[in-house]
């Protein structure tokens, strides 16, 4: 597997701009006779198809809901991160880069990250233009705050609704592309194969959700933009619909995928509280600024919040980690409560709950100011749980949130599939081992409107506009097939058992042994037990209903298929790798005092998965990372 | 606690249609309205029957997917509420619950509790955004905005396209959801070069595509689960008859 990174030579600072002018160009002429599928319409899927489009390229755009507006992005809350400095408190685009290298436990490329940081304030520029409303100060500037541990106020955002904000921004300039005619929008499509003809990406096979209609589409590249696989774990701060398959059915083809393990744990979440629980809700990373997180003293003490006086609570992040308290990085914070809960402090009814209490910090601001900061968020929380958060404290828990794991690109962000490209959440590039908060929203749309644009450019120049394949080719009516057999042996099992109740129970047991806390013989156990369950999966599924009308539980049923396999992967990736770092915790390899250690003399690489067919283990490549501009050190929030 | 839930089935767009009365046994009330759906559904699987189809997809109140009229109420009684965020302990023990689709022209069934709005991304498509080339854009500070002036632009912004406004409407209109759009861009800036255009081709569409007209009822904001407010109609109103002049 060719794993050239293609990072320019010389100063970072000139990379992008150097490779930008080396690039080929398509002439403005040429571009209309190119075609290019975007799978996706979240941040970088609508993004990227709007900027391609109007650059002059004839773009399809697919997304599996009944609208492009509803992607996932959509659900992001705390905001987006950009080096502009406007606070004039000290940062610029090499702390951000800095910041994002550290964050992720240098497991990412500094030339790419390099460039997301650079990229970050056009981003600004951009949204503002379109009528993104982000909060602003009297002056009619824009409000800034600290976020996720940074020591700088680059957070920009919009109420606790930034990510609906950016999503509606990008819809609009897809909306606008579509009117022109340049983008043909495809709702209520899924993705369910990919295309390679003559070693090329050449197009995708959809499902009509409405109609059952199996279709092939041709292009000359093939854009994924299809999010993260959260959701291998059931429970998780996800869309319900959120899924793997597309990048699944893309390794399934020879896509390389990198560090599926790395897989983002929020810290603060609504927790758990019963068996029917269908999904977890996230509370902003925003409460820890105000917020103070203890646990009781005594194990499993069960007085209520407010009868364990002062002195009885243990507020442990303060007291582990003085120096960021409440606002450690997320996978800290995650692990030290799992840490209290596992040792028998944890609250609520389940026992599998911390306190985030915001007595003080009304004591201190009074309850308008905690209102006009919170407000949103404290109704959010009393409507889902039925308590009044000014007057108990919140209960959280960590939960599944977003995965670093994906798709392996170069810095074209193409993959090696020549031909596919891969942006947003759906690849492995920017975040490493950890991802900052506020830095999703700006990888998404970095990829769509900055990157992608420019890079794919360099490859359709270098290819005949149409030529080579059409839908009638082999390769299609294969793929085709193939499609249909699989629907059609779903169908035919016609089991016990629905496809919920599978995807409940390998969640639990993935959630269970490669979620917060990872070991050897957790993660040998649960290599056993996946086969397990994917057999009575494929023994005892029963999907009611028939392939010709719009049926949600085939749908599903499709979606745990690919789950009950891709989570194989992620076990054989953490098992793999016997160091600790950022959000990917090994019991084994850990510090004196019990924090994450990495081994940087054996790990220090990407690890990228190659598909070697049914039932067979796939073989591990490896990409070396080097560090000119950030040398590795231990990350310390003491 | 055990309900009775009586909901709307219709297997196809060109199919008839009628309720089905079902039994949600042990229902509790920490359970989000989906989830009793949910549940509900496990319990129709189990008998070898098709479950019933409804749209939802982020279950925290933001993506605008779900939504269906429960006892008569666009997304159900509580107030400022999307239906994934509505939990059963706004119901008690021995409820009838009926649950219908978004009724309107505009908004075809699709199956059981699913519609189509596609009708709203028309509107939009029609002039809902401001024309800007990716890059083109100058500095965000060089372009100053009032806190006031962005805050209320946001109020309009945070519309999720749900379209419970056209499902409480007696005329099944679209004036909330599409005045929201027009005002958060016409109270901007950046919005001022195409606001007298985008309000007459938004509105041509709107009435194109299936919606009523508005007769000032003001069920639309008071069913909507973000609070969009009726001074965006308005705000409409007010920039459709400027436009009658400007654009003569």
């Amino acid at each position: 597997m060719n794993l050239e990174s293609k990072i320019p030579d010389g100063p970072i600072e000139e990379a992008w701009d150097k490779h930008r002018f080396k690039m080929k160009l398509v002439n403005p002429a040429n571009k209309r006779k190119y075609n290019v599928i975007v799978v996706g319409s979240g941040l970088a899927g609508a993004s990227a198809s709007a900027t391609m489009a109007e650059l002059g390229y004839n773009v399809d755009c697919f997304c599996y809901q009944d609208s492009p507006r509803r992607a996932h992005s959509i659900a992001a809350q705390g905001g987006i991160n950009a080096a502009k400095n406007y606070q004039n408190d000290g940062d610029s685009v090499f702390r951000l880069f800095y910041d994002t290298v550290k964050g992720g436990d240098f497991r990412a490329r500094e030339g790419n990250v390099y460039r997301l940081s650079q990229l970050s304030v056009n981003i600004i520029d951009q949204a503002v233009g379109q009528g993104v409303p982000f909060a602003r100060e009297y002056g009619g500037h824009l409000a800034n705050r600290s976020f996720g541990g940074a020591q700088v106020s680059r957070t920009f955002y919009a109420r606790g609704q930034t990510g609906q904000q950016l999503l509606l921004g990008a819809y609009s300039a897809l909306s606008a592309q579509i009117n022109a005619g340049k983008v043909k929008m495809h709702t209520r499509m899924e993705m369910l194969d990919l295309v390679i003809v003559d070693g090329r990406a050449r197009g995708v096979i959809t499902r009509n959700l409405v109609t059952g209609e199996i279709k092939s589409w041709v292009a000359d590249a093939v854009v994924l933009a299809t999010g993260g696989y959260g959701n291998v774990f059931y429970l998780s701060t996800n869309a319900k619909n959120c899924n793997v398959t597309s990048t699944f059915r893309a390794y399934k083809k020879g896509a390389g995928f990198a560090n599926p393990c790395f897989t983002q744990i929020h810290p603060t979440c609504i927790p758990v509280k019963g068996d029917y629980q269908s999904k977890l809700t996230l509370m902003s990373e925003s409460l820890r600024n105000d917020g103070r997180v203890w646990v009781p003293k005594k194990k499993g003490d069960t007085r209520s919040a407010k009868d364990i006086p002062e002195g009885e609570r243990d507020y442990y992040l303060e007291r582990r980690y003085p120096a960021f308290g409440n606002l450690v990085p997320r996978d800290v914070a995650s692990r030290a409560a799992k840490k209290a809960c596992d040792d028998g402090y944890g609250v609520g009814t389940t026992g599998y709950g911390v306190y985030l209490d915001f007595a003080d910090a009304i004591k201190r601001l009074g309850r308008d100011a905690v209102a006009d900061r919170y407000g949103n968020l404290f109704e959010m929380y009393q409507r889902i749980t039925g308590d009044n958060p000014y007057e108990v404290p919140m209960q959280i828990y960590p939960a599944s949130h977003y995965t670093m794991g994906g798709l392996w690109v170069d810095y074209n962000l193409e993959s090696n599939i020549p031909g596919l490209f891969v942006i947003g959440e759906a690849n492995f590039s920017d975040h490493g081992a950890n991802r900052l908060g506020a830095s999703a929203l700006m990888q998404g749309l970095a990829d769509g409107y900055f990157v992608v644009p420019y890079t794919i450019g360099n490859f359709l120049a270098k290819v005949d506009a149409g030529k080579g394949a059409d839908t009638k080719h082999p390769e299609f009516k294969k793929a085709e097939e193939d499609v249909r057999g699989r629907i059609n042996k779903l169908l035919s099992i016609k089991g016990s058992k629905t496809p919920d109740y599978f995807h409940r129970k390998l969640g639990k047991i993935v959630w269970d042994k490669v979620g917060m806390g990872r070991d050897e013989a957790g993660l040998d156990l649960l290599l056993e037990e996946i086969p397990k369950i994917r057999d009575e999966f494929w023994n005892d599924v029963k999907v009611v209903g028939d392939e010709k009308h719009l049926n949600q539980v085939l749908e599903r049923a499709g979606r745990v298929a690919d789950f009950l396999e891709f989570s194989e992967m992620l076990a054989l990736d953490a098992k793999t790798r016997k160091e600790s770092c950022g959000a990917h915790f090994r019991a084994e390899s850990i510090t004196d005092d019990g924090e994450a250690k990495r081994d940087d003399e054996n790990f220090c690489h990407g690890a990228v998965w190659e598909y070697q067919g049914e039932g067979k283990k796939p073989i591990r490549h490896e990409e070396p990372y080097t560090f000119k501009y950030v040398p590795p050190s231990q990350r310390s929030y003491k | 606690m055990n309900l009775k839930v009586i909901v709307w089935r219709q297997k196809g767009p060109n199919d008839q249609g009628a309720f089905a009365e079902y039994d949600a046994k042990d229902i509790s009330e920490h359970m989000s309205f989906l989830e009793m759906l949910d549940v509900l559904n496990e319990q129709i699987m189990e008998q070898g029957h098709e479950p019933i189809v409804f749209d939802h997809d982020c279950r925290e109140g933001i993506c605008g997917a779900c939504g269906a009229v429960v006892n008569g109420v666009a997304h159900g009684p509580q107030s400022r509420t999307t239906l994934c965020q509505l939990h059963m302990r706004e119901f008690s023990d021995g409820d009838t619950i009926a649950i219908e689709p978004w009724r309107a022209r505009a908004f075809p069934v699709i199956r059981d509790l699913m519609v189509d709005r596609s009708s709203f991304d028309a509107i939009i498509q029609a002039g809902g955004y401001v024309t800007t080339r990716t890059g083109a854009p100058q500095d965000a500070n060089a372009l100053p905005i009032g806190k006031e002036i962005a805050d209320q632009a946001f109020d309009a912004a945070a519309c999720i396209g749900c379209g419970a406004c056209v499902a409480a409407c007696p005329n099944a209109s679209a004036m909330l959801f599409t005045s929201a759009k027009v005002a958060h861009l016409g109270m901007l800036p950046q919005g001022q070069p195409e606001r007298y255009k985008r309000v007459v081709d938004m509105v041509e569409t709107m009435d194109e595509v299936g919606f009523g007209t508005c007769t000032n009822h003001g069920e639309c904001a008071s069913a909507c689960p973000k609070g969009i407010s009726l001074e965006n109609i308005a705000r409409m109103n007010r920039d459709l008859l400027t436009a009658s002049f400007k654009n003569r």
